[in-house]
């Protein structure tokens, strides 16, 4: 406990706290020190500790007088500690609690816990060492304490203070970024209208470019992110990319879509899709361009879109007769289902169920009871 | 004065302009064609150069996000359209924007049984935050929006439903027409709402209020409760603040339907 000197506990500005525990007791070596329980700081340079009641009574260590440290397990009646070895002291360490110690290690006792992460962190100070790069002058010590009150308040301007400076730093990254953005920004618009000027002539003149020439011309669209205004006349024709995806798409999902009766909403496939591939993720545009080209590129997977706009990709194996037979024995087993009753039943989503539902009603088969209690499908005897 | 073209003369001169007009204009557009793939190129080094200098602000700061996508659509470039496009592959901001759809999702989904697919930006936000943990980048509200709008191509009813100064967003094919999004709107304040009060704060008849309850009690947007003192209150579980609630499983849900 001879390595302690006197502090004010006051922040220096490249200094910044890391953890704070109250509750501890020093010990001299093993010997309980005379010093009553306090509040143990750890900062980025130094070991403080201070008095709770008493805050006067204040004294801090250089991390570097640290030569290793180690944890000791709580016992009966004993709370846990961290025992920490010191190198001796300087010549010119400035005077503390105690001038002479016959100890060359002192304890941190954690009366109300908190040993675990202080001493996490300690490990992590004293390994990056963080004072070394950014020595701090060394602390004024003040007898008197005059200054206590204000300690924390300096503290935490010297967080402010630092706070603020990687704001400024950030700042001028900003708007160099902006500055550069800005330039790029002013290249990408030309594309953009050169773009439009050739779609505009694809357009009157269908046949004259060569269909090799539209599919370069519409990859060129695709790396800009420039809306397509050609497909939207054409249909499903998508870039050698989509045409890629499709046929991933259709190895990918046949197990998947067996697994859930035939059939899966877009958004589901989205995210299995994704969730798969971790990195280069699909946009939703892609997967549903992909999805298009399906029945051109003669995959055993369809698009399909019902009339409330919902999105699915089923089966091409997986009829429609077969859909609605499968819903229409259901209903006609238990009498009446809604959509989330044949969810449960057949293990689909209720989104899907209720399409099944729909579909058989437009043939049909089923009808409806539509009530405050919800969309109830019985069997159609009229 | 000069005879409008008509016969045999006119019409051949007229099919030979026309052909010498078509010739010009094919080549231009062949021409083009290749400029522009020059120009792509060039674009793309520079782009290259832009990510090694400032990806991480894009990365790190959503308020640049924003003025990315504001100045993106101002020229007309969809930066999210394509995982394939330079934007997202040099800039990585696809996958940021597509990840997020997908947890965007999977939260409605989870959420359905209890608010029928209906879910305020605040707690989506929110709960899309926890599910990233808290070494995940940060994520904004903004950042929500523009990939809810993504997520629409797909078909499944993503929609937002301005309300009290932020957004309902839905995530089911719910038929919401203007009545039904403005008696949402009237509940927001209190997170339910009565007849009476749609009657005297919209001046509709009582069976157009009642035909609205009725459409949103069927959807599972709404709950109500006859409990309560005076008329019933159909209350919006996807209003109801997440302090005030506690989760509820589907069976439960299923039990609390009349």
């Amino acid at each position: 406990m001879d390595r302690f000197s006197w502090s004010n506990g006051l922040l220096e500005i490249n200094e910044t706290l890391v953890i704070q525990q109250r509750g501890v007791r020093l010990y001299d070596g093993d010997e309980k020190s005379k010093l009553d329980v306090g509040v143990a700081l750890l900062s980025t340079h130094r070991l403080i500790w201070r008095d709770i009641k008493n805050h006067e009574c204040c004294m801090s260590m250089p991390l570097s007088q640290i030569i290793f440290f180690e944890e000791q397990a709580a016992g009966i009646g004993k709370s846990a500690k961290i025992v920490i070895h010191l190198h001796p002291s300087p010549a010119n360490k400035e005077p503390g609690p105690l001038q002479n110690s016959k100890y060359s290690y002192i304890k941190l006792s954690f009366k109300e816990h908190g040993q675990i992460e202080f001493y996490r962190r300690l490990t992590e100070e004293m390994t990056q060492r963080r004072w070394e790069n950014t020595p701090v002058s060394q602390p004024i010590s003040s007898g008197t304490g005059s200054q206590s009150g204000r300690t924390r308040a300096v503290g935490i301007v010297g967080i402010e203070r630092k706070i603020e400076e990687k704001r400024k730093e950030t700042d001028k990254n900003i708007s160099e970024a902006f500055e550069d953005l800005s330039k790029l920004m002013v290249k990408a618009k030309e594309m953009v209208e050169l773009s439009r000027s050739i779609a505009t002539k694809i357009k009157d003149k269908q046949g004259d470019i060569t269909e090799d020439e539209t599919i370069r011309f519409k990859s060129y669209l695709l790396s800009m992110g420039i809306a397509n205004p050609v497909t939207r006349e054409t249909h499903g024709s998508g870039t050698h990319y989509h045409m890629q995806l499709a046929k991933q798409l259709g190895d990918m999902l046949q197990a998947p879509l067996e697994e859930r009766g035939g059939m899966m909403a877009l958004t589901e496939v989205y995210c299995l899709v994704n969730r798969a591939r971790g990195m280069e993720l699909l946009s939703p545009e892609d997967l549903l361009n992909a999805c298009k080209m399906f029945e051109s590129l003669k995959l055993p997977l369809r698009l399909r879109v019902f009339d409330s706009g919902v999105m699915v990709v089923q089966l091409q194996s997986h009829s429609e007769e077969e859909m609605i037979a499968s819903a229409l024995d259901s209903v006609s087993e238990k009498g009446s289902l809604t959509a989330e009753e044949l969810a449960k039943l057949l293990g689909l989503s209720v989104l899907l169920s209720k399409e099944r539902l729909l579909l058989a009603e437009k043939m049909g088969h089923l009808c409806r009871d539509d009530s405050v209690e919800g969309l109830r499908f019985y069997i159609n005897v009229f | 004065m000069h005879r409008r073209g008509v016969g045999a003369g006119a019409i051949a001169k007229k099919k030979l302009a026309e052909a010498k007009y078509k010739e010009r204009g094919t080549v231009l557009a062949e021409d083009q064609i290749a400029q522009m793939s020059k120009q792509l190129e060039t674009f793309k080094s520079n782009l290259e150069e832009f990510a090694s200098k400032h990806k991480q602000e894009i990365r790190k700061n959503s308020q640049f996000r924003v003025q990315f996508q504001e100045m993106c659509a101002t020229i007309g470039v969809d930066p999210l359209a394509s995982g394939k496009g330079f934007w997202s592959e040099m800039l990585g901001v696809g996958d940021f924007y597509y990840e997020l759809g997908v947890q965007i999702i999977e939260v409605c989904l989870a959420l359905k049984h209890r608010n029928g697919g209906l879910i305020t930006l605040n707690e989506l936000h929110q709960r899309v935050l926890k599910g990233r943990g808290k070494y995940a980048q940060d994520v904004s509200q903004d950042d929500l929006v523009r990939a809810i709008k993504k997520l629409k191509v797909m078909g499944n009813g993503f929609g937002m439903i301005p309300i009290g100064g932020s957004y309902l967003v839905q995530s089911v094919p719910a038929e919401l027409n203007m009545d039904h999004t403005v008696v949402l709107q009237l509940a927001e304040k209190k997170g339910y709402v009565t007849v009476s009060e749609i009657r005297d704060g919209l001046k509709w008849e009582t069976e157009r209020a009642c035909h609205v309850l009725a459409h949103l009690l069927k959807e599972g947007l709404a709950w109500m409760d006859t409990q309560a003192a005076g008329e019933g209150q159909y209350w919006l579980p996807a209003l109801f603040s997440e302090l005030a609630s506690r989760d509820v499983t589907p069976e439960e849900a299923n039990q609390m339907t009349p």
